[in-house]
């Protein structure tokens, strides 16, 4: 049986069986981390939305086999012990989840586009934010990645100054 | 002193509350609820209350949390009468409780259960007085310890203040000597809503840091040890049976433990679970989903193979055309009004069936043994899924544990349990714990449906344009197909609710009924009926408008007309009060400006539907290119709920319902050929994503009275027909069945 080594919110595992099995089963069955969600296992919904490397992915469509020890960061990983990341303050402040089953991939889709567009427009989030919420918090998960930027700009400002 | 009024709730108040000290020294009310109470164990299980010697605070949540805000909401309205800061609140997930009784089962923890938008009205008294009942405890325990009388005392939040003696001692000091006092069985006055501090007002919501923390549990996250893996291959024609499995390849696949076949139900035969299929039993969720790929299952394809949406929207239309259907509502003279109108339309509408697609798929955890059965699952109806594992296991259903997790989504789909019957008939099979995960395929093809139907609609005015006859005809699947003790002649009451618009406003009224038996199941989808009538009346409540030459809005404002309560008798009755409808309509075409003149390819469309008990009314501002493309610019959606225990959580199932419904206006519709349904996944049942929704996107909540409504539903209806409204008065183009998909670019082009 194969060994396949990845790197979790800062833990080594390794993961022994079937390389074609996809991230989410990996980190959910074998690892117990159960934040990462199953919604649509085709890369659809974006429940799943995990980051490797920094950037988000779609971890039901991603084999285990193809990661190469790269580093995998979850839900579980993106608050630090002190507190909670600027987007998971922002989820908070806007109250904005419902049923709660999408917010972790929502959350990690919008951590990534945050790094990469500190400062998204509408149409920015329109586009890139690309992930399924059934119950439709929608309106509210917009202004949430517009107060999380908030958030992120005196994060910065603060260690700037 | 605070107000109190002297209301209070109805409920039997013999040995309403039990009262004692847990073993850890806390104090600890809970409800006996008709039962004879045994000691020990049993006055410590389910818990509603329990106050700790620091003041905090456990509240238990008896009710599903399906994303509607139910396990914030209650436990608010206990703290309230209970008269404790939220912050020293948490709250705590209660398991079904039934208990036996001579004449069958009875609720140990009053009705458990969400669906119909009555998880907080059917609360509403029981909770407060939960609550109520608990304080007054505290009060009494605090009199005969200061040795005053309970009238010498009052409460602030988590403390009893006895001013004549000066004393204030917090709750927390008086765990002991509340724990041995009896409760008392008279009235317990409840708070006057202008005393609320809790219920009205913005609340952290429960759990909410462990959501965005991915800490939260929903029933697919539920891991147990020894547990296994299973995942079912289900026939996919409807009402399919199995040939025969050649397993020989599933079994090489890694992990995999068994294959068994599961016997669906007959056609025709009400359902436990919804269809024949081959279980995969394995080590992981991943060995189970391939070992199911690896199956080679030869199908019977049944009764049902021929069936298809095509054939039931023509058969429909035939019907509509040909026959007369059954006649369930006939006021008036309708054939008088109709023959003396001198303007007449008849227009034709029509709405899909519809897949529920909760985010998280269906799943269950059962560990049935000779004896006992130990379910885990996300459910509405927690009652239903002990009964389902009983149908599957043979068991008593006091020999059946149920716990029910957060729920992944219900929208109506976790009412039915046939998950549950599923995943009890391979534990009992294997003699093991196990999870059953459907993957998002099955979900999509083995549903409970938004049941589809065409409707034809008529109307009569007279020379002064009054509406003054006014039918609708409906062909469609009933939801109630397949129900146990359905008889035929009932099917029509699932589909057309009598009560509604315009009952007892347009005087001559028709409503007839015409059922098709196509094999599609179908269920209970977010405002059932509501969803299928609102936008037909109000698309033609449009039309007249416009036919007639007359203001969409003022035709709205007219025919609904002035405050006043007709009987309802349909659910979220006894009473419908159409004046609430003309100030929503009101308040939601000022909010957009509806009488500004718009540019071309520009438009707002209106609708108002009285759901469940409780106004809807959106406003929507479009607009569509030459070549048809649409663009929703602006969304005002408001409710009328009577009172809002929880603003911020109301103004979500708000936003929530109103992007559902444009959502499944835009593109969701369920389809069959050759009996097997054509979909799939979101690929090809496309829910709508953020960029279809604008910033300009409001939620407001218009205050009626001192009574809360539910809200889960009353944010749907309107918004389909206030799009396609909106959609006409940008482009001229009116359409009349859902989904819009590419109609609106074809009618352009």
């Amino acid at each position: 049986m194969a060994k396949h080594s990845l790197r979790v919110n800062g833990t080594d595992i390794v993961f022994e069986g079937d390389g074609a099995t996809p991230l989410l089963w990996v980190l959910r069955d074998a690892a117990g981390l159960t934040g990462t969600k199953f919604g649509c296992g085709i890369g659809q919904c974006g429940a799943c939305t995990v980051h490797i490397d920094g950037q988000s992915r779609r971890s039901c469509i991603t084999p285990v086999a193809t990661l190469n020890g790269q580093a995998v960061t979850t839900i579980e990983g993106l608050a630090t012990k002190e507190a909670l990341h600027p987007v998971q303050q922002a989820w908070v402040e806007l109250n904005v989840p419902q049923c709660g089953y999408c917010q972790a991939g929502q959350i990690m889709a919008t951590a990534d586009l945050l790094a990469r567009k500190p400062a998204p427009t509408d149409d920015d989030i329109n586009t890139e934010l690309t992930n399924i919420c059934r119950c439709g918090t929608y309106p509210r998960i917009r202004k949430a990645v517009h107060r999380a930027a908030e958030l992120l700009q005196a994060e910065k400002d603060a260690s700037n100054g | 002193m605070a107000k109190r009024n002297d209301a209070v709730a109805t409920l039997s108040r013999r040995g309403f509350m039990i009262a004692g000290a847990s073993a850890s020294g806390a104090l600890v009310f809970g409800i006996p609820f008709g039962v004879a109470q045994t000691a020990g164990e049993e006055r410590r299980l389910g818990f509603f209350i329990e106050i700790r010697a620091s003041g905090d605070v456990i509240i238990g949540s008896n009710q599903p949390e399906i994303g509607q805000g139910v396990r914030t909401a209650l436990p608010m309205l206990v703290a309230e009468e209970l008269d404790v800061e939220w912050d020293h609140v948490s709250v705590r997930s209660m398991p079904l409780g039934l208990v036996r009784t001579a004449d069958g089962y009875t609720w140990k923890y009053g009705g458990q259960g969400v669906g119909g938008s009555t998880g907080l009205t059917s609360n509403w008294d029981y909770m407060r007085e939960v609550g109520a009942r608990a304080r007054y405890q505290l009060i009494r325990a605090a009199a005969e310890q200061l040795e005053v009388e309970p009238a010498e005392c009052r409460t602030e939040p988590g403390i009893v203040v006895c001013d004549s003696v000066n004393a204030r001692l917090p709750y927390g000091e008086l765990v002991e000597r509340a724990a041995a006092l009896e409760p008392v069985d008279e009235p317990v006055p409840l708070k006057a809503s202008s005393d609320y501090r809790i219920i009205g007002s913005a609340q952290n919501a429960v759990d909410l840091e462990s959501i965005v923390t991915g800490a939260v549990q929903f029933g697919i996250d539920t891991y147990q040890p020894d547990m296994r893996y299973a995942a079912i291959a289900r026939s996919p024609v409807l009402n399919g049976t199995v040939k025969s499995i050649d397993d020989t390849v599933a079994r090489e696949v890694d992990g995999v433990l068994d294959v068994f076949e599961i016997q669906g139900p007959a056609p025709d035969e009400p359902y436990q679970i919804l269809a024949s299929g081959v279980a995969v039993v394995a080590t992981s969720t991943w060995a189970a989903f391939r070992g199911r790929d690896a199956l080679t299952v030869e199908w019977e394809p049944g009764p049902n193979a021929n069936d298809s949406t095509a054939a039931f929207w023509k058969d429909c239309s035939e019907m509509l055309t040909k026959e007369t259907g059954q006649v369930v509502v006939d006021d008036g003279d309708y054939d008088a009004a109709m023959a003396n109108a001198v303007q007449r339309f008849v227009r034709r509408y029509e709405v899909p069936f519809a897949n529920h697609a909760p985010l998280e798929p269906q799943n269950c955890y059962a560990d049935v043994g000779a004896d006992r059965c130990h379910i885990i699952a996300p459910t509405q109806t927690p009652s239903g899924a002990s009964r389902s594992a009983a149908w599957a296991t043979g068991l008593e259903r006091d020999q059946i544990q149920v716990d029910f997790t957060r729920v992944g989504g219900g929208f109506g789909r976790r009412l039915t349990n046939d998950y549950v019957a599923e995943a009890a008939l391979v534990s009992k099979r294997i003699g093991a714990p196990v999870k059953l995960t459907w993957s998002r395929e099955d979900d999509v093809r083995n549903d409970f449906y938004r049941p589809a139907g065409l409707h034809e609609m008529h109307v009569g005015l007279d020379a002064q344009q009054r509406v003054t006859a006014w039918s609708h005809r409906l062909a469609s699947a009933s939801k109630y197909f397949r129900r146990p003790n359905m008889p035929d002649e009932k099917l029509w009451e699932a589909e057309l609710y009598a009560d509604d618009f315009p009952r007892n406003i347009v005087e001559n009224l028709r409503l007839e009924y015409f059922n098709h038996r196509i094999g599609v199941p179908r269920g209970s989808w977010r405002a059932p009926a509501h969803t299928a009538n609102a936008f037909v009346v109000q698309s033609f409540i449009d039309e007249i408008a416009h036919e007639t030459g007359q203001s969409p809005l003022d035709l709205r404002l007219q025919l609904f007309g002035d405050e006043r309560e007709l009987d309802y008798g349909n659910h979220g009755g006894p009473t419908f009060n159409p004046g609430r409808l003309t100030r929503l309509t009101k308040f939601v075409a000022e909010k957009i400006d509806y009488n500004r003149v718009r540019p071309k390819g520009s438009g707002v469309g209106l609708a108002a539907h009285f759901t469940f008990g409780g106004y809807g009314a959106h406003a929507i501002e479009v607009s569509v290119t030459g070549a048809g493309e649409l663009s929703i610019d602006r969304i005002v959606a408001a409710i009328d709920c009577g009172l809002a225990i929880h603003p911020d959580a109301v103004k979500a199932q708000l936003e929530g319902g109103t992007v559902d419904g444009i959502s499944t206006a835009l593109g969701l519709e369920i389809t069959v050929a050759d009996g097997r349904i054509e979909q799939s996944n979101f690929h090809d049942y496309p829910l709508a994503r953020i960029g279809v929704f604008p910033e300009n996107f409001e939620a407001h909540i218009v205050p009626f009275d001192d009574k809360p409504t539910g809200v889960g539903e009353m944010g749907i209806p309107s918004a389909a027909p206030a799009l396609t409204n909106a959609i006409f008065a940008a482009t001229g183009v009116r359409l009349r069945r859902l989904p819009i998909k590419e109609q609106l670019k074809n009618a352009m082009a």
